[in-house]
């Protein structure tokens, strides 16, 4: 693997998210938060999200990271925002697949679909489904 | 000492790693295994493979002979003054978890303190954390200087009457800190407090001699030291293990086993319960003597010139974040700006470097460096200067790719 291949795995639009991360902060008023964090290597993430009826109203988080999973936090704040919980889950339940490297129908999932190289670096897996497993967490939790 | 004919007899490191010769600089996890190592355990499995200390038949003596050999050689490698003090156990986790598990439980009370720094590997710092919430004693915490190192001024005041056990590395895997545990030994001695002592990243890279050095335990791991993983060292002094009860039961430990009671064997064996790790230990026997051969001056010599040389040239980078002592052990732990260090493991793996990106397991120091993780570049005998030409290319590119393209 030349140092050109990992484009696949750092495009553009997701060293965008990195470097100017959406919905970076906190929620005045938030329904649940969750901390969640990578033993293994330290990345940690606090996600909160403002549900009402069911659906996923206002999301933000906070943390510290790798430009994989920040970018990927950004991105799924982005993606879940004025979802239905339902569709949320089943976009996350997408994204493990996309993970696994399993094809998938990558036009609902818009920004995220850039992450599909990192399904390559069986590394840095943890690092893409760390915002999600937030996410998960918190609806359950809610 | 010749470091291309030692590189030849790796095997590992004969491969391409991305389309790149392979540059292997994390042997603080985990050092690579020469092939007189992994012939020996092959050997052991091929023609000698059977239980020790029971089988009446030649295959049981054979593998009975092999596995207290090793032991014997373990305690030449370390100048231990008897076998009964080298337990053999899966590693320094092990060990440290025994001493803080058997030893701890039994000698300290509420109102005691047990001493140890911010630089502990999660292994020396956890089970001290459970020893201490068990018997009610105080942790405390020896302070750093800024580089990284422990003062024996700061020793003297902190440990005291009430200190009963200290605990501490013999050289931190993050900042590449040599401490000076022989006159920390002196010091908990004159309080009669007993000396424990990480080995992990000690007994690799420097010739111990825990006589000399007079501490009461000293555990170290066979897999950082070209050995097979699974096999670690427990030394311990006599009349201390002699006291202490086992904490694991079953067969292998006992003498005599009653209804409701039981005794234990002698040592070592007291401590190794279960068929123990037979394979494991004739590997770190092959080790040690491939060690030796080599010589343990020699190699300590050599990594302290590849320290040195890697910290004048990863300090030519612009941006970079250099952590630890001067003086340092065969390890550089750094930090590109803006780069997580994660984002700066990939790139250097996609030039077939390999170097550890995270915590290190030592949270409560990355929290000292006010860092959330770092990356470190660890040396063992098998490395050259030519590897840190490689790392600091790496990171140059490193820096390139993650700097361009992006804003």
């Amino acid at each position: 693997m030349a140092l050109n291949n990992l484009d696949t795995l750092y495009r553009q639009v997701i060293m965008d998210h990195y470097k100017n991360p959406r919905n970076k902060g906190t929620l005045e008023k938030d329904s649940v938060t969750v901390d969640m964090n990578n033993p293994t290597c330290g990345d940690r993430i606090q996600l909160q999200l403002d549900i009402q009826d069911g659906i996923v109203k206002d999301a933000k988080f906070q943390g510290e990271g790798c430009s994989i999973s920040m970018a990927s936090a950004s991105m799924m704040t982005q993606a879940i925002k004025g979802l239905e919980v339902e569709t949320a889950l089943k976009m996350s339940e997408m994204f493990s697949k996309m993970m696994l490297g399993e094809d998938i129908d990558s036009e609902d999932m818009g920004d995220i679909e850039a992450l599909q190289g990192v399904s390559q670096f069986p590394a840095r897996i943890k690092c893409a489904t760390l915002a999600w497993k937030a996410m998960e967490k918190g609806v359950h939790d809610e | 000492m010749d470091v291309k004919a030692i590189k030849e007899q790796f095997p590992i490191l004969q491969q391409e790693v991305n389309g790149h010769p392979l540059v292997y600089l994390d042997s603080s996890a985990t050092s690579q295994k020469p092939v007189q190592v992994i012939e020996a355990v092959s050997d052991y499995y091929k023609y000698n493979n059977s239980n020790v200390h029971r089988g009446v038949h030649t295959l049981g003596s054979r593998a009975t002979d092999q596995y207290e050999g090793a032991r014997e050689k373990v305690r030449e490698f370390i100048n231990a003054k008897s076998t009964k003090e080298i337990i053999f156990n899966r590693g320094t986790t092990a060990g440290l978890n025994l001493v803080a598990s058997s030893y701890a439980r039994a000698n300290v009370g509420s109102g005691d303190e047990i001493v140890i720094t911010p630089m502990e590997h999660h292994s020396n710092l956890i089970p001290w954390q459970q020893a201490a919430k068990a018997t009610g004693a105080r942790l405390v915490y020896l302070p750093l200087q800024e580089d990284g190192t422990v003062s024996l001024d700061d020793v003297r005041d902190t440990v005291n009457e009430k200190t009963k056990i200290v605990a501490i590395t013999h050289v931190s895997n993050v900042l590449g800190t040599i401490n000076p545990i022989k006159e920390i030994t002196e010091i908990a001695h004159q309080h009669h407090a007993v000396m424990v002592v990480d080995g992990a990243q000690g007994a690799p890279h420097i010739k111990v001699d825990v006589q000399d050095i007079d501490c009461d335990f000293y555990a170290f791991s066979g897999h950082k030291m070209c050995g097979p993983t699974g096999i670690g060292v427990l030394y311990g002094k006599q009349e201390l293990l002699e006291n202490m009860e086992p904490v694991e039961f079953g067969g292998e430990m006992i003498d005599f086993v009653n209804l409701y009671d039981s005794t234990w064997k002698e040592l070592p064996w007291k401590f190794e319960g279960g068929t123990p790790i037979i394979a494991g230990a004739i590997g770190l026997a092959a080790a040690i003597d491939f060690l030796n051969e080599i010589g343990q001056d020699e190699i300590l010599a050599h990594e302290t010139e590849l320290a040195a040389y890697a910290l004048e040239q990863l300090q030519t980078i612009d941006g970079i974040q250099i952590y630890g002592p001067r003086k340092r052990a065969g390890l550089v732990t750094f930090n590109l700006d803006d780069v997580h260090p994660h984002d700066t493991a990939t790139v250097l793996d996609a030039e077939g470097i390999a170097v550890r990106a995270g915590h290190h397991c030592a949270q409560p120091l990355m929290k000292w460096l006010d860092v959330v993780a770092t990356a470190r570049a660890s040396f063992y005998l098998y490395n050259t200067k030519e590897d840190i030409d490689l790392l600091v290319a790496g990171l140059l590119k490193t820096k390139e790719y993650f700097g361009n393209g992006f804003e």
